[in-house]
Parts: C-alpha cells; sequence; structure tokens
C-alpha cells in the first residue's frame, strides 16, 4: 500500500486532482488539452531527433530530452506529432508534472504514478504503458545528468 | 430507404463495391439519413482532435474488447455502444480512420461478428479526407440514443480460433500480415513498436508472408483490383475458392487483409485469426517455423 500513497510533486498531484475532478468521459478532453499545450521544442533539438531519446514502449514516436540547470532543476522536453494526441497528451502531463523540479523530487516521484489520473478507463491500461515508460526513461536521465 | 451505393469506377471493379465509398461521395452524403459515420484509430485521442463532422467515435480497446475476457464484447454490450451512438440495426455505416484504415477495417469487422448488414469504409480514410482539405471539427454530435437489438455475435463463419488453426495445419492456406522481421522471427511486434507480446519469434507452419498494408496504395486508398489480384493471386497463389486464415499479433492489421480478401477480391471463405501472434507464439508446444517467406 505504501507504493500507492507515495506523495506527488505538487504539479504533478495537481493535475491528479483535475482529471479526478470530472467524469471519465471529460478526461480525454483534459488530456487533449495538455496534447494541444505541449510546447515546441527549443531551436536545438527541433529537427535533430539524434539528440533525443526514442520512447519504443509508446504507440506513436515519442522522443524526449531531459537537461539539469546550474541550480540542478530538471528540464524535460516531448516530440511527438499532432497525429498522436495521446501520446503528446501524456508528454503534457509529464512536462506539467515536473519541469522545473529538483532532480531529487523528479527521482522520488513513484513509478505508479501514471496510474494515479483515472485514465486507465478511458484509454486503456495498454496504452497507459508509454507514459509509465517515459517517466522511467526521463528518470534514468535525470540519473546519468547527475553522475555525469 | 436505404442510402444508395457509390457509383465510382474505381470501386466498381472490386468484387463487392459497395463496401467502398470515395472521400468526395461521403461528402455528398454526409447528412442521408439511415447513414452514420465511424471514425476508429489506433490513438483513442486522435477523433476528438479533430475528425469529420458527424461522425462519432468507436475505440477498440474500450468499446470492442471486453474488459475482463479476452475476447470481444458481448450482444448486449454491443447493442449498448451502437445504441449510444444512434445507429440501428439497418443504419449504414462508414468507417473511416488512421494508418490506412487499419483499425476502421478491424472494427468493420467486429461489426460483421454480430451481422450489422451495410458495413462499409471510407477508401484513403482520415489521411486522404484531410489531404484533400475537408471539413474537420471538434464538435461532437449529439446522437439521439435509439434501440440496438442484442444480437448473439455468430463468430464461425469468419473469425478462426486457434484449434481451428491447429487442426486444419496444411489444409487452409495461412496468410501471415506481419512484417517480414516479425515473420522470419527476428521481431516480435511491428517495427518501431515495443517488442513485447510473445515468447517465440517466427509464424505458423506453411504460412506465406504478405504484409497487410501492401493492399495500400501511397495515398491509402486500396491499390486497384487487379494490383492486389496481383498479389494475393499470381504472386502468392491463393484462389478466390480457397479456405483462407488471416493472422497478424492481435488481429487487427490480419481483419484489414480479411476486408481485402473478401469484399475487394471476392474470396468466399476468409477468416481472422485474432489470436494470433500474441496466443500462437506463447501456447506451449505449437508448432512454428522461423526465417523469411521461400
Amino acid at each position: 500500500m505504501s507504493e500507492q500513497t507515495a506523495p506527488l510533486p505538487p504539479a504533478l498531484d495537481e493535475l491528479v486532482d483535475d482529471f479526478a475532478s470530472v467524469p471519465a468521459r471529460d478526461r480525454l478532453q483534459l488530456l487533449l488539452e495538455l496534447s494541444d499545450e505541449l510546447p515546441p521544442l527549443p531551436e536545438r533539438y527541433a529537427g535533430h531527433a539524434e539528440a533525443m531519446e526514442q520512447v519504443h514502449e509508446c504507440q506513436s514516436p515519442l522522443f524526449l530530452a531531459v537537461e539539469l540547470d546550474d541550480e540542478r532543476r530538471v528540464h524535460v522536453f516531448f516530440d511527438a506529432p499532432p497525429e498522436s494526441p495521446t501520446t503528446r497528451g501524456f508528454a503534457g502531463i509529464l512536462h506539467t508534472g515536473l519541469d522545473g523540479l529538483p532532480a531529487e523530487e523528479v527521482l522520488a516521484v513513484p513509478d505508479d504514478a501514471p496510474f494515479r489520473f483515472g485514465l486507465a478507463e478511458a484509454v486503456s491500461p495498454l496504452r497507459l504503458r508509454g507514459m509509465v515508460a517515459m517517466l522511467s526513461r526521463v528518470k534514468r536521465q535525470v540519473r546519468a545528468r547527475l553522475a555525469a | 430507404m436505404p442510402v444508395p451505393h457509390d457509383p465510382d469506377a474505381k470501386l466498381g471493379a472490386y468484387a463487392h463495391p459497395e463496401r467502398l465509398v470515395t472521400t468526395q461521395w461521403l461528402a455528398d452524403h454526409l447528412e442521408d439519413e439511415g447513414l452514420v459515420v465511424v471514425e476508429s484509430d489506433e490513438d483513442v485521442l486522435l477523433y476528438d482532435s479533430g475528425h469529420i463532422p458527424g461522425a462519432v467515435k468507436v475505440d477498440w480497446h474500450t468499446d470492442l474488447n471486453d474488459p475482463v475476457l479476452r475476447d470481444y464484447v458481448d450482444g448486449a454490450r454491443f447493442a449498448e455502444v451502437l445504441g449510444a451512438r444512434g445507429i440501428r440495426r439497418d443504419t449504414t455505416v462508414v468507417f473511416y480512420g488512421d494508418k490506412n484504415n487499419l483499425w476502421a477495417a478491424y472494427a468493420l469487422w467486429v461489426f460483421t461478428l454480430f451481422g450489422h448488414e451495410d458495413v462499409r469504409l471510407l477508401d484513403g480514410g482520415r489521411a486522404k479526407w484531410i489531404a484533400e482539405g475537408r471539413e474537420i471539427t471538434r464538435d461532437v454530435p449529439e446522437r439521439t440514443p435509439v434501440e440496438y437489438p442484442v444480437v448473439q455475435r455468430d463468430d464461425a463463419p469468419i473469425r478462426a480460433f486457434r484449434e481451428d488453426v491447429l487442426a486444419e495445419l496444411g489444409s487452409s492456406k495461412l496468410v501471415d500480415v506481419r512484417s517480414p522481421g516479425e515473420f522470419s522471427g527476428e521481431l516480435l511486434h511491428m517495427p518501431d513498436y515495443p517488442q513485447e507480446g510473445a515468447m517465440r519469434g517466427g509464424h505458423i507452419p506453411g504460412a506465406r508472408s504478405v504484409p497487410w498494408a501492401r493492399a495500400a496504395a501511397e495515398d491509402a486508398t486500396f491499390k486497384s483490383r487487379d494490383d492486389l489480384a496481383a498479389i494475393y493471386e499470381q504472386e502468392k497463389g491463393l484462389k478466390p475458392s480457397d479456405d483462407v486464415i488471416a493472422y497478424c499479433r492481435i488481429g487487427e492489421r490480419s481483419s484489414h487483409t480479411w476486408f481485402v480478401l473478401t469484399h475487394l477480391l471476392g474470396f468466399q471463405r476468409v477468416r481472422n485469426y485474432d489470436g494470433s501472434w500474441t496466443e500462437w507464439g506463447n501456447t506451449v508446444r505449437v508448432p512454428i517455423e522461423t526465417g523469411a517467406d521461400a
């Protein structure tokens, strides 16, 4: 049970509340908004897929990059095509929830976080695997940056 | 009044032209009474990001698959899904979707399991509609719910199970519609997809390899009848009278091939083995083969 209740960072927690406060049908709308609002890549990544990591577990192509700034805060960058709104929406959740957090807080995000948005019913558990994979790859990259 | 068929000349060459409509025909008939447009995609949010005006969404995961048993929904649930979308038993349903209509063909096949009679595919699917600059909207139509009868699914004519495949090894003609890498045993899923889902790689003994998307042209429409016949009949030696079983990984790609063989080439007995490689490649002591197609 301890895993179920491990706390989330505030921005991610807020998103969980947003999703929990609407019926399943509207959760998809919320996910679509996050997909729409996913920020475009900065110039240093745009058109440079080779500088990013591909998340093969996603149903459709998704690339991500992780940076640590001088204060050891995490910045995440995601790229997925508009024809893959679910994948973009998952990326939007993680961007909103994780970007700007101290590295330690990102590493402390429980691996079951993707299952707390009530999306399993709306998008199916199988599809959620993509978000699980994104989160684990973000954390792995943060670890690698810290070690570098 | 029944919805008329699309008299387009290219469609006219297929064995069952009434199973396809062109984008122009659909644009002209969107308001027809008795016609409902259904979008089915791989991405569950794609419909919500914009769809053909008036179209409703049917999702293969959440609407057509039983959430517990590995099977399709039963008659009661199917009636609920269709009734809620304003689809009656005699409604003409036009399916379209992403990825060369892959999931649209899958939904059409599931509707056929329930004997829904007038099912058609939009030739070229979502990609062609959008490429032609036709209208797309985010407005979800308010459909008045109707009564759809609870009908028993009739699997036997178009669905094959593991036992059928095992019993007919060597007598039925098997068509493996996955990628060459999956067929040979190198990959366990489509290229670029996560490699999960089976203990062994390879194919069912005797199967011929015809990747499903070979049936699609550049613009996502189906190839002409002659081009399709060249692939399935001349190149692979299948005959319209053959007993054919098509399979892939979970039965979605092979329902596309089922559509091609049944409705476009007029094969009389084609079944889709939806257990496909995720069942066969995980089953203890069923025979498999590895290596490229002969």
